[in-house]
């Protein structure tokens, strides 16, 4: 081609070098800043996963319409967040979080629902180098597997259900056998795993100790491998099973002082099982009910951080219709660990916003919260406790959810049942 | 047979070796993600058109010996610190152990009974893995991240899977042609038009069948035990996916079974079809029906498959499709 | 011990008789056109679905809506045949495999398109009944009577009518039957649909008591195969038999070992019975 001809095309070059530069230092107020995840919309995991969504865009509308986060620089950073069904299952997951990260420029990551989705999350993360906050990933196992830029808001599982032992202890000191049946999956073994271990220190016989299939419907095997004379019921797995398994023990009749169960009977939709949901106790990460305030922070010693409780609950009644549950609040809480990680840090570049989260030692409307930053646990919670609570009537007969341990948080003492 | 001078021979080759060779020199993660998908699919349905196209022999489970052998891979790796190489090799070599004695028993079953004693093996694999503590048990294995240091880093052992993968699925072709154009090929191929009669004319069915079988199930250990190296973990119910068997059947109907450039066909194409749907918006939840749709349209209509099709009705060009 | 035993033998055969309802179905089919149909999960999950929408959307009483749910089956069937059976009827085996498998495929993707893969439930609680030491839910026992019903109705159409007769014969000898002027496409039709109506009852009777998906099909298709080979392909006496077996097995095995064992055992057995007696315990057709 005659040299006169690639003057065009060396001025489009040109301006293709010019023209970016000359908009970036325009925009350079302002910027938007891409959080991805998957969620479970659909699937067995769906009860769960909706709540945690719910809770994820409120914080977001929330931090943007305070003005977004200001940074070092002076940028006004903007979330907006991205995400896709993962329908429950492990191999979207994975294919989705590289969608994420490769394609829809994700620069912060919250986890799926659920640890077994997690882990798989967690495994694109730390390839792609990306901070992700994990919500409604309990597993501890999750946390020894190497990662250093996976952080855990959740109170880990080997502590879920060690409280509910405590609380039989001091409420029925004579009881001797628990019988314990839970789904097969990471968090609710790692859960039961540590009850075990912390009953077994306490001198409580295990009577039974099996786990069925995620997705099992029928529980009249295990049900009827349950002695006769077992003094507590514990286990189960997320909402899906574990409400079939209550409703089942309730069905054959299952006697028990104490029915423990993990996921379901915190969340408010438990109640449509009537009479087979009195008197079962749930171990919750958070509860409406809890006390915790800037005046709690200070008297702890902590630095307080995000919205005051009772707003965070009308705010999410009003967007929502519907009350929040644990998992709702995980999902906010996610979102306001990065808010403070990226104020604090002035920036968004993951090595710095790193060493925040390593430092981390908040009190928020959710809790204590503070990161295990050693080599071996690297992200496990190590602030966050477990509140447990337990269906009663009230004086109507109408089912209430109420906060039984510890101590210090109860709304009402616990009823350990005899047949319901 | 020369069979190197063959443009049969050539042709799958070439295609996975420039299509690999491409995505290595480009080093986009999004590209690698994508045609590592392809090529797994494709040498997975090349290993069971080697026991389907050329004995008409039906395993529904097939996806077994990917979970066997991924298993065995990823707990050498995981557990005992073998390089991902030996162990990839390990995996295939016991997924064909495992063919070997299981053959022996369910070879001697015909058409349809053959075919669910597959399904029941993959099952029962499946809930035997469940419950093998070595194996982790139901909540399965996983990798400490640091073991991608080995490789230099996650970003470079994902490379390395990739490079891998590669490497084997032209081995399945390979062997695939191979097989096809030998003498023993010629008794498979008896077999499945009429095993009876294949014996009496000589073909030693039992042991080729077995042979074949083996080295149908030696493949899919190889590239499960680079999946769940790459995806960092393996549970149960990863590893014995019957769908992901019966998608491998899809395929190999698809792009014509009984030959080469089938499987291969078939794969990219509902690897190509399946992406499409699964990001429409319309198609999203629905690709499962269009796959299924697919295959009987398939069955009913076009039973030979893409390139069978094409080979039928273009003599001239049965020696390029091979 | 023994009360537990007892308790888990009478869970177990409770089941056992809708499990078998659900394989004669698959029996039934096999034994009259020698076609494996690989469509019969998600047909029983069909017909979970379409009892409980009956029950929530026009509050029909569940057992009431089984009525519907059998001729939605029935027709369900016609349908399956006319497009993907007929065709490969005389071709090889992996045909029929294929086309049945692949009508699999696309009533789960609808299915999941429709109903998403949300766990569902019937909530009609009947409380549960206590006798001597045993507490058995009313649904249970009201699905095996609902099953004893279907079996009996199979039954006395298959000896006291004259289509009953014609199916017979075609499952004796589809060329001699032709030759005695029985319609055979129409007898396959009405086979095929018999097959899948017995799918889709025991599918609206298990939904009365477990929670369910449009997946939920799976497994219990997964469990007719097993009852089928251990029963007798063809042979619908053998496949509540089976069935029964397998409950039984379901009931007994996990009092002596962990429940998670019980699918080794079951399978196990499955690939025993195909290896060492294919014919099965009453005798293939």
């Amino acid at each position: 081609m005659q040299p006169w001809k690639w003057y065009p095309f060396i001025l489009l070059a040109v301006l293709g070098l010019l023209l970016p530069g000359a908009a970036s230092s325009a925009s350079a107020a302002e910027k938007t800043v891409v959080i991805g995840f998957t969620a479970s919309r659909t699937g067995k995991l769906n009860v769960e996963g909706l709540r945690q969504i719910n809770g994820v865009n409120l914080w977001i509308e929330q931090v943007n319409a305070a003005g977004g986060v200001k940074l070092a620089d002076g940028t006004q950073v903007k979330f907006v967040a991205k995400d896709y069904d993962d329908e429950s299952k492990k191999e979207r997951v994975q294919e989705l979080y590289t969608k994420l990260i490769n394609t829809d420029k994700a620069v912060f990551l919250i986890s799926p629902y659920s640890s077994g989705l997690t882990d798989a999350a967690a495994v694109i993360a730390q390839q792609y180098n990306k901070i992700m906050i994990t919500v409604g990933a309990a597993s501890d196992s999750t946390y020894k597997k190497g990662f250093t830029l996976v952080y855990q808001a959740y109170t880990p599982a080997s502590r879920y259900l060690t409280g509910a032992l405590d609380l039989l202890g001091i409420q029925a000191p004579a009881a001797k056998k628990v019988a314990i049946v839970h789904e097969t999956d990471k968090f609710s073994s790692d859960v039961v795993n540590a009850l075990k271990a912390y009953g077994e220190s306490k001198g409580y016989q295990i009577a039974l100790f099996e786990g069925y299939d995620s997705g099992a419907a029928d529980f009249a095997p295990f049900i009827n491998k349950i002695p006769a004379d077992v003094d507590a019921v514990m286990g189960g797995g997320h909402y899906a099973d574990t409400s079939t398994f209550a409703k089942q023990l309730f069905e054959k009749g299952a006697k028990a002082k104490m029915v423990a169960l993990l996921v379901a009977p915190p969340e408010p939709k438990f109640a449509e099982l009537g009479d087979a949901a009195c008197g079962v106790i749930g171990a919750s990460q958070w509860q409406p009910q809890a006390k915790y305030s800037p005046e709690a922070a200070k008297k702890a010693g902590l630095e307080w951080f995000g919205i005051p409780l009772a707003d965070f609950v009308k705010n999410y009644q009003a967007k929502y219709q519907e009350e929040p549950s644990y998992h709702s609040a995980g999902g906010y809480v996610a979102g306001l660990v990065l808010e403070y990680a990226v104020k604090k840090s002035g920036s968004t570049d993951t090595a710095k916003v790193k060493e925040v989260l390593d430092e981390m030692n908040l009190l928020t409307f959710y809790g204590h919260l503070k990161f295990d930053n050693t080599p071996k646990t690297h992200g496990l919670q190590v602030g966050h406790e477990m509140v447990y609570t337990q269906w009663q009537k009230d004086q109507q007969g109408k089912l209430v959810n109420q906060v039984v341990w510890p101590e210090a948080a109860q709304t009402a003492k616990a009823i350990l049942y005899f047949p319901r | 047979m020369r069979f190197w001078r063959q443009p049969g021979f050539w042709l799958p080759l070439a295609i996975v070796f420039l299509g690999g060779g491409a995505v290595l020199l480009w080093r986009q993660d999004t590209t690698r993600e994508t045609v590592f998908t392809v090529l797994m699919f494709m040498a997975l349905a090349s290993s069971l058109n080697i026991l389907l196209g050329y004995t008409g022999y039906v395993s529904f489970g097939h996806i077994v010996f990917f979970g066997l052998g991924g298993y065995t891979g990823f707990y050498l790796i995981s557990e005992q610190g073998w390089s991902l190489y030996l162990a990839a090799l390990a995996g295939g070599a016991l997924s064909g152990l495992i063919a070997l004695l299981v053959g022996l028993a369910v070879l001697r079953l015909r058409g349809a009974y053959f075919a669910l004693a597959t399904i029941g093996i993959n099952e029962a694999a499946r809930a035997f893995v469940s419950n093998f503590s070595p194996f982790g048990g139901a909540t399965g294995l996983y990798v400490n991240f640091s073991a991608y240091e080995r490789y230099g880093g996650a970003g470079q052992a994902l490379w390395t899977t990739f490079t891998l993968l590669w490497v084997t699925t032209m081995a399945v072709l390979l062997v695939s042609f191979l097989v096809k154009n030998s003498r023993f090929g010629l008794g498979l191929q008896a077999i499945r038009e009429d095993e009876d009669a294949a014996m009496v004319m000589g073909v030693p069915a039992p042991r080729a069948k077995t042979i074949t079988y083996v080295i149908s199930a030696f493949f899919p250990g190889i590239i499960g035990t680079l999946y769940f190296f790459k995806n960092g973990n393996v549970e149960p119910g990863d590893a014995f996916q019957l769908h992901m068997s019966i998608e491998m059947l899809v395929m190999v109907m698809l792009g014509g079974m009984g030959t080469v450039l089938g499987p291969m066909v078939g794969a990219s194409a509902y690897q190509g079809l399946r992406g499409y749907l699964l990001t429409s918006p319309i198609f999203k939840n629905l690709h499962l029906a269009v796959a299924g749709l697919i295959l009987l349209l398939i069955i009913l209509f076009v039973p030979a498959g893409a390139v069978g099709w094409v080979r039928g009705r273009v003599p001239a060009l049965r020696r390029v499709l091979e | 011990m023994l009360e537990q035993l007892l308790a888990s033998l009478t869970d177990g055969l409770l089941l056992g008789f809708v499990y078998g309802v659900a394989a004669m179905g698959l029996t039934l089919i096999w034994g009259v056109m020698t076609v494996i149909n690989l469509a019969h999960g998600p047909v029983i999950a069909l017909g979970m679905f379409a009892t409980y929408l009956l029950f929530t959307h026009l509050g029909i009483n569940p057992y009431l809506a089984l009525a519907p749910v059998a001729l939605f089956g029935l027709l369900l069937g016609f349908l399956i045949y006319g497009a993907a059976v007929h065709r490969v009827i005389n071709a090889p085996h992996l045909s029929s495999l294929l086309a049945t498998f692949a009508v699999n495929m696309i009533l789960i993707g609808v299915g999941t398109a429709i109903f998403s893969t949300s766990p569902q439930n019937i909530d009609f609680p009947l409380g549960s009944l206590k006798i001597g030491f045993l507490t058995i839910p009313v649904t249970r026992l009201l699905a095996t009577g609902g099953a004893l019903l279907v079996t009996a109705a199979l039954y006395l159409f298959l000896y006291a009518t004259r289509t009953g007769k014609a199916v017979r014969a075609v499952a004796n000898n589809r060329r001699a039957a032709e030759l005695m002027g029985i319609p055979s496409s129409l007898v396959l039709a009405l086979s095929f649909g018999l097959g899948t109506m017995l799918a889709a009852v025991a599918g609206g009777l298990i939904a009365t008591f477990f929670p369910f998906t449009i997946l939920s099909g799976g497994p219990y298709e997964l469990k007719s195969f097993v009852i089928c080979v251990l029963g007798g392909l063809g042979n619908p006496l053998g496949a509540l038999l089976g069935g029964l077996v397998l409950g039984g097995l379901e009931g007994l095995v996990p009092a002596f070992m962990p429940v998670s064992w019980v699918p080794v055992v079951e399978f196990g057995l499955f690939v025993l019975v195909l290896l060492v007696r294919p014919r099965g315990l009453l005798g293939a057709k």
